[in-house]
């Protein structure tokens, strides 16, 4: 019962990374859609884009990594999800606003979409990096088993960006605005948190419950 | 042959290799001699941060291409080369045609360079107006200057820059200019952040009551409802000029009302012979100018938000 338990844990941490995988690369994405107005579509705002990315997400693995040394819980793993969620609220909200003001601000394009891509992703993204360390804190057992682990769960990540980037580029944009999409992002994000929330306090009841019987 | 027979009993492998490489070659063969009995030579390239510019030439007019392969590119902008001021393509002369419309603009913002026809035209006819030109890629100035007779002057300017970004700084400065010309392509399409409601209004910034605005777009694709419907929510009546024997579609917008038929051919037969240097009779246009809507208005418009158009026009 127990072990049942524990392997359908281990599937919703798997999907639970492939869910953030997608969601980076998706934003990563509309990331360009969204600084065009302000900024144009030279190189430098790519650029701008991916340094940002990177950057927040090597923080963000650092900082998850080091989280997982102490009492690592599904309960922790779900919250960085809804907590990346609520981070992508002023992305959504004041976005336009924030823009403007550093265009006003700034006259290079280059610093301005720069240091807005860092005030719009960094920390929405960051969050995001720390789930796949923390997910491998997760799965593995035994220190030999680790490079496996570590390999299933960056194959499902990465798998999830790929995804994320084809089915944003290809048809997400197409069919839905870019505040819908992100909107949409934030739900999942949320739900997926929730329901990691949830799991880890079935998992203890029932932890529990076979502990007494 | 000995030899060849040998080798591929040997390596079924590298008799593959051989002949794929073999094939490869023939067909690089035939694509230069099919260029080569068009009497097309390549004079110039140029590799920039956005794409592979190709000057090419043959025994009557210089090309600059935007190219993937040398087939698939475009041609972005050709001049004849016994007599450059006569206009080559029918975009060219469909813009000109906008004088109709509404003619001596002081200050004119042109956003793409291409080989800086445009630009030349227009400073032939109003030498004493400002003409600035707002172009991403410097390496197709570079080109336009040292293959196409390009160059700045105090009249003529170039920045170097995003179309959307100098906009956006010059209704931020209060400029304004009676005419703003878009003629901004990657080599497949409109880039898509210069295709939207958005812009458009800030451009609707920088024209002054009497100003214009002129975009050369394409007239085969399924952005066509969609482009056409952007335009009308901004500006309201537009005039479509399509004409028969080419893809391009001029839209001409303006914040006044627009002129009918009868004045536009009074004021062709007028331009008529001023025009005529740069081969064409003006007097032909006037019939091609449509204010009717021949879109379908329930095509969702272009805006910041939803702007698929590459993915739409495909």
């Amino acid at each position: 019962m127990a072990e049942s338990i524990a392997s359908l844990n281990n599937l919703l941490v798997l999907c639970l990374a492939f869910v953030s995988g997608f969601i980076i690369m998706s934003i990563e994405l509309l990331g360009g859609r969204i600084l065009a107005p302000y900024f144009g579509s030279s190189i430098f705002v790519w650029g701008s884009i991916i340094t940002v990315f990177m950057l927040s997400l090597s923080l963000g693995y650092l900082f998850g990594g080091k989280l997982s040394l102490r009492n690592p819980s599904l309960k922790l793993h779900g919250s960085f999800f809804v907590l990346a969620a609520f981070l992508l609220i002023p992305l959504i909200l004041f976005g336009n606003q924030i823009m403007e003001a550093l265009f006003l601000v700034i006259e290079d394009p280059r610093y301005g979409s720069l240091i807005v891509s860092m005030l719009l992703f960094f920390l929405p993204t960051a969050v995001l990096g720390m789930i796949a360390p923390y997910s491998v804190r997760l799965l593995v057992i035994d220190s030999h088993r680790s490079g496996h682990v570590a390999g299933t769960l960056y194959f499902v990540s990465t798998m999830g960006s790929a995804l994320g980037t084809l089915a944003t580029s290809f048809y997400l944009v197409l069919w839905f605005e870019v505040n819908q999409i992100l909107i949409t992002m934030g739900l999942i994000l949320l739900l997926s948190g929730i329901l990691a929330i949830f799991s880890h306090k079935t998992f203890h009841a029932n932890k529990a419950a076979l502990d007494i019987s | 042959m000995y030899f060849a027979a040998k080798d591929t009993a040997k390596s079924p492998m590298k008799f593959w290799l051989t002949s794929v490489f073999l094939f490869l070659l023939a067909n690089i063969i035939i694509l230069q001699d099919s260029h080569a009995q068009r009497g097309i030579r390549e004079i110039h390239q140029e590799r920039s941060l956005y794409r592979n510019i190709i000057v090419t030439e043959d025994s009557s007019r210089r090309c600059l291409r935007f190219t993937i392969t040398r087939r698939t590119g475009q041609n972005q902008s050709c001049r004849f080369l016994e007599n450059p001021q006569a206009l080559v393509f029918p975009y060219a002369k469909m813009t000109l045609s906008s004088l109709l419309v509404q003619d001596a603009p002081q200050r004119i913002l042109i956003i793409g360079l291409g080989g800086g026809t445009l630009p030349e035209v227009y400073h032939t006819l109003f030498p004493e107006a400002e003409i600035i030109i707002s172009e991403i890629d410097e390496a197709v100035l570079n080109v336009a200057e040292d293959f196409f007779d390009f160059e700045q002057t105090d009249k003529i300017k170039v920045d170097i820059g995003d179309g959307r970004v100098y906009v956006k700084r010059a209704a931020l400065r209060n400029e304004s200019f009676d005419l703003v010309i878009i003629d901004a392509f990657n080599g497949e399409y409109i880039p898509e952040h210069l295709m939207t409601e958005e812009f458009l209004e800030e451009i609707k910034q920088l024209l002054p009551e009497d100003g214009m605005l002129v975009s050369n777009t394409f007239s085969t694709s399924r952005l066509y409802d969609a482009e056409s419907q952007t335009y009308h929510n901004v500006f309201g009546e537009i005039i479509n000029l399509r004409m028969n024997n080419t893809g391009n579609r001029i839209i001409i917008a303006s914040q006044q009302s627009l002129p009918d038929l009868n004045t536009l051919n009074r004021r062709a037969a007028n331009w008529r012979s001023r025009l005529e240097v740069f081969n064409m009779d003006v007097t032909d246009y006037p019939r091609f100018m449509s204010k009717e809507v021949d879109w379908n208005t329930e095509e969702r418009p272009l805006t910041d938000q939803y702007s698929p158009a590459n993915l739409l026009n495909n």
